[in-house]
């Protein structure tokens, strides 16, 4: 190629090019030289017949970032820079839901981020509405929006009222993705036991036991049973929640007092008393 | 605002002068709703810039493995398909940062990734069959998701940004 030529001629790339689109660079000037475009996420190169046009086919150059687009003869070589950017619409995203597993009723208690992403994984950097929305078990459906800034969006939720599987979904446009949360019954809320002497003996049953949303607190949480003798001795069965509800039975001591807690939750005090 | 400026000698080149600002203060409101801590802050901007070495020592010597001790995932494929594209055409790329502004623009409420945003200097020398074809100056912004992995933070988004 001539020096000369070379010299005269100009990368002209455009300033801004999406990712995966059809793109040209026009070329002035006569003879041979090769055309590299290069950034650290890909590098290509053409052979060009200065004074064409070097064609970029659609998906060519996909990945966003800076690129330097170098026209080199034999001798000397143009170059300039230019910016690749994501595609438009959004294609994928990363969600991060957490918890995965929390107690019903918590605010603010679960955390949903996602970054956009185009088809070729490139971080979508324009501001995109992202819509959550917590959903399942028949509780009521939560739905919080916020808009990407640099390609990321977040939100904070309340665990819903009702304890089962929920499912947290994020949705940009016509993409979405879903996350499955459990929601367990929170910590007991009220405690009843019941008392039935028979002989020398006092059959204990707890009532159902909720949490303060009425969701069955579940089976092999432990209720603790203490007798306290009238000479102070005392004596402490645990019981694992079975169907719901605590049973045992403890000596009919005269006099006796038994309580009942489990959790942060102490339940009514039963009087043992004369067996006549 | 907590700016500290580090100043460390590159023994491949000129000196590397780096200067971190973290707006502790606006944390709360432009990073997120976590606040960041000073020893999380300083791994994840020394894991960072250290993820530019990888990158250089990747690029340079045309070896893709050495990308796994700092790229993960998207940062990683797009890191290596330009490794294998040089391979292809017998070309090397030599990037040499020399300055990098970096302030943390995110970091997830459970902690499982901080975005960074980075105005960096840097020289990129292209070499096609041993000949180097450019040497050329740039200035430029980057964006990067770092997750954590067993002993540090890695890259999993890695791009150029316009300003």
């Amino acid at each position: 190629m001539a020096l000369a030529a070379l010299a005269q001629s100009q990368v002209r790339v455009p300033r801004t090019v999406e990712a995966g689109s059809a793109f040209s660079i026009p070329t002035s000037g006569s003879g041979k030289a090769t055309l590299y475009i290069v950034g650290p996420s890909q590098v290509l190169r053409h052979d060009v017949q200065l004074g064409e046009t070097v064609n970029f086919t659609s998906g060519e150059l996909h990945s966003a970032g800076h690129y330097l687009a170098i026209l080199a003869g034999d001798s000397s070589a143009e170059t300039s820079e230019f910016e690749v950017v994501a595609a438009h619409p959004p294609a994928t995203l990363s969600f991060l839901a957490r918890p995965s597993r929390l107690a019903v009723d918590l605010p603010d208690a679960i955390s949903g981020v996602v970054y956009v992403f185009d088809i070729f994984g490139n971080l979508s950097l324009e501001p995109e509405q992202v819509t959550f929305q917590l959903s399942g078990n028949g509780g009521p459906v939560q739905t919080r929006s916020a808009t990407t800034r640099n390609g990321v969006a977040w939100v904070k939720m309340n665990s819903s009222p009702k304890a089962g599987a929920a499912k947290l979904e994020a949705r940009v446009g016509s993409v979405t993705e879903s996350r499955i949360l459990e929601q367990v019954p929170g910590e007991p809320c009220k405690l009843n036991v019941s008392a039935r002497r028979t002989g020398q003996r006092v059959q204990l049953e707890t009532a159902p036991i909720n949490d303060c949303r009425g969701n069955a607190v579940p089976d092999g949480t432990v209720v603790t049973f203490t007798e306290t003798s009238s000479d102070g001795t005392q004596a402490t069965v645990d019981v694992p929640l079975k169907r719901g509800v605590a049973k045992t039975d403890m000596p009919a001591y005269q006099g006796a007092t038994i309580s009942v807690a489990t959790g942060l939750v102490m339940g009514n005090v039963v009087q043992v008393g004369d067996a006549r | 605002m907590i700016a500290a400026r580090m100043i460390a000698a590159n023994k491949m080149g000129p000196v590397l002068v780096c200067m971190i600002l973290l707006a502790a203060s606006s944390l709360g409101q432009s990073s997120g709703p976590r606040m960041l801590e000073k020893q999380t802050e300083m791994a994840a901007r020394r894991d960072y810039l250290q993820a530019w070495k990888t990158m250089r020592n990747a690029l340079e010597g045309n070896r893709p493995e050495m990308l796994d001790a700092s790229f993960i995932g998207p940062a990683k494929e797009k890191l290596a398909e330009a490794i294998q594209e040089q391979q292809t055409l017998g070309m090397k790329t030599v990037y040499r940062d020399t300055g990098h502004n970096l302030s943390v623009t995110f970091y997830s409420p459970e902690g499982l990734s901080i975005q960074v945003m980075d105005t960096v200097d840097y020289d990129v020398q292209v070499i096609d069959h041993d000949k180097v074809m450019e040497t050329r100056h740039v200035q430029s912004h980057y964006i990067a998701i770092l997750t954590p992995t067993e002993v540090r933070w890695t890259v999993r988004v890695f791009e150029a940004v316009p300003e």
